[in-house]
């Protein structure tokens, strides 16, 4: 199924805290509606999971469903159903920084195999496994569509592309010493022009 | 004036820069409104929209731009086919889910030329008589996403579109809903019920979207290329448009180059570039020399490989690709060399396409997963040249049986490769054999 990253289980579970919308998504929610015809406030639900993985340290709880549901008027299977069924709404607890590793040909091609190995051997994690110090989770998915610039990772939001041993290594290290890293290519390319 | 076209086979010259629709296709201009005014976007837009609903789709038939998404249909005559002052909201739904492995140029139409897009979704929604159009990209382009909201609120800010777009008269309306990591929402309909806010699984067909579409609503799905060129075609006229390319092949298209050559690249040129000139001129050659090539998949994952002896002699187009056994597809060029076992190029896809089949249609469901395991073994040599039989012949009872076309997807690739490669994954059970 195109459900979850193989390791990030389609069991729900509760943080056994009550999910209610801060105020700023509760303005964003309003606009987000607006976007679709009346009646069809069933398609805010993806983009409002967005905002309750975003603000619920980036995963979706049984809580975040409930108050969606009732949000949205919506039965809580239907959002469920939703959650589990894109792989990038995390429904377990994932570290501060998500490392998701294409491991899709075009990137294999070009090395994604050593990529995983660094990344597994600097941030201490197997693959699907958060590090003891919750600072990052490591997966492994499908096609991430930067394949002119493989091979390539995302953390969070960010894509780092043309990646070999070295700059995958210093990448990690700067996220443990707090230091910015250069998003994009690591070799100095604008995007994917011949160079 | 008659134009002549040159003929499906014809060799051609390379692509003139003054002729590229996307003069910011690597982002180093300036991506944004003014940059793109300076591209040209945006400065007759009111003259287009001042003709006729019906001329404007009959310019783009007869530039014969196909659909640059993957089955290369007529855009003009899709848009035909959307009925006509029903009283009832129409849609256009622009198809920015860019997913299929080898495929990455719709992602740098929208960070670093997005008004084409925006002007393209403007025309495209006028021509089919559409005051609303979504956009729906994929999820994981979030900076992508960021990029196409700021030219979005750009064009409103200016008056290109909204309320009286470019002062046409015309109310229009553009909005943008990520996807969330679900490569089937390329398929349209999947999107559209995607877009609905549900799982996205594909719809049975028919109805067909321009009938009963999102909401039930008319609506044309296009992918992001075919909508971004449209405003040049209707600004250069259908005979510019023509006279690149070949017959039924026309225009420009975006390449993308992936996998074991020198120099990966996304590159506009001219639809039919011979392919080995594609590699060898723009990704400066396969590594290892061209003479290390072992096959070429042309066109994303889903269009079976293509041995060496045809990437020789192969023109990049709908039809030449088609007659030797492939397809354009997506125009994701991924090369493989001999320094990697082509076997474990497609047990990837196969892996690919098992973690992606939605679960509706047992074939692909059940199939996905066993035609996967097969290629594991088959990998490392564990399948006898009757079970390789059995394998092709499980490919082809997924293939057509499906409501979608994951299916076939799914299929082709492994045909592909037992269709080229046969004998070497015979020798490899052998070789295995003998070892144990």
């Amino acid at each position: 199924m195109s459900g979850n990253h193989p390791g990030l289980s389609n069991n729900f579970s509760r943080s056994g805290e009550k999910f209610s919308w801060s105020k700023d998504n509760l303005r964003s929610i309003k606009n987000i509606i607006s976007k679709y015809p009346k009646g069809r406030e069933q398609s805010a639900v993806m983009p409002l999971l967005y905002l309750a993985q975003e603000q619920n340290n980036n995963w979706i709880s049984i809580e975040c469903i409930e108050t969606i549901a009732e949000t949205l008027n919506m039965p809580k299977i239907r959002v469920t159903e939703v959650a589990s069924f894109y792989s990038m709404y995390n429904t377990r607890p994932v570290g501060e920084n998500l490392v998701q590793i294409c491991r899709t040909s075009p990137c294999w091609l070009r090395g994604s195999n050593k990529i995983t190995k660094t990344i597994c051997k600097e941030t201490k994690c197997e693959i699907n496994d958060t590090s003891d110090d919750n600072k990052f989770t490591v997966v492994e998915v499908e096609c991430l569509g930067a394949c002119s610039n493989g091979p390539m990772i995302q953390i969070n939001n960010d894509f780092f592309e043309d990646l070999d041993e070295e700059s995958t290594k210093k990448i990690i290290n700067n996220i443990k010493e707090g230091k910015p890293n250069v998003i994009g290519s690591q070799k100095g390319r604008r995007s994917s022009e011949n160079a | 004036m008659l134009l002549a076209l040159k003929k499906v086979g014809e060799v051609q010259k390379m692509l003139n820069e003054k002729d590229k629709v996307f003069q910011n296709l690597h982002g180093f201009q300036e991506p944004f409104i003014e940059g793109a005014l300076k591209r040209g976007s945006w400065s007759n837009t009111k003259e287009i929209l001042s003709k006729d609903q019906n001329d404007i789709i009959e310019l783009v038939k007869s530039s014969q731009l196909r659909g640059r998404g993957g089955a290369g249909f007529s855009t003009g005559l899709k848009w035909s086919f959307m009925p006509k002052n029903t009283g009832k909201q129409h849609y256009l739904v622009v198809n920015a889910d860019e997913s299929e492995p080898g495929t990455c140029k719709d992602r740098e139409i929208i960070r670093n030329d997005p008004h084409t897009l925006v002007e393209g979704c403007l025309i495209a929604s006028y021509a089919i008589q559409a005051t609303k159009c979504y956009i729906y990209i994929r999820g994981e382009y979030h900076h992508e996403y960021v990029q196409l909201e700021k030219a979005i609120e750009e064009a409103y800010e200016h008056g290109f579109i909204g309320k009286n777009a470019c002062g046409s008269g015309f109310d229009f309306d553009l909005y943008v809903h990520r996807g969330a990591g679900a490569y089937i929402c390329g398929e349209e309909t999947a999107l559209l019920e995607s877009l609905e806010g549900k799982k996205g699984q594909p719809r049975l067909k028919p109805p067909f979207p321009a009938g009963v579409g999102l909401y039930g609503m008319p609506t044309t799905i296009n992918n992001v290329e075919s909508i971004a060129v449209v405003p040049t075609i209707l600004r250069r006229g259908p005979d510019w448009f023509k006279s690149i390319g070949a017959e039924n092949n026309t225009g420009t298209k975006i390449f993308c180059i992936s996998g074991n050559v020198n120099k990966p690249c996304t590159i506009e040129e001219e639809m039919g570039i011979p392919l080995k000139e594609l590699v060898e001129k723009h990704c400066d050659g396969v590594e290892g020399g061209w003479d290390n090539l072992k096959a070429i998949v042309p066109g994303g994952s889903s269009t079976p490989m293509l041995p060496k002896n045809i990437c020789e002699s192969v023109l990049m187009n709908f039809d030449d690709l088609k007659a030797n056994g492939s397809g354009l597809g997506t125009a994701g060029v991924i090369v493989v060399n001999k320094n990697n076992d082509i076997a474990e190029v497609i047990e990837r896809f196969a892996h690919f396409y098992k973690h992606e089949s939605c679960g509706q249609c047992t074939p692909c469901r059940e199939g996905t997963g066993w035609m996967h395991r097969m290629m594991q073994r088959l990998v490392r040599g564990e399948i006898s040249p009757e079970q390789i039989e059995l394998l092709e012949n499980v490919t082809k009872q997924v293939e057509g049986h499906t409501i979608c076309a994951l299916g076939d997807a799914a299929a082709w690739p492994i045909q592909g490769l037992i269709k080229n490669f046969k004998s070497e994954l015979i020798s490899k059970y052998n070789k295995k054999l003998k070892a144990s």
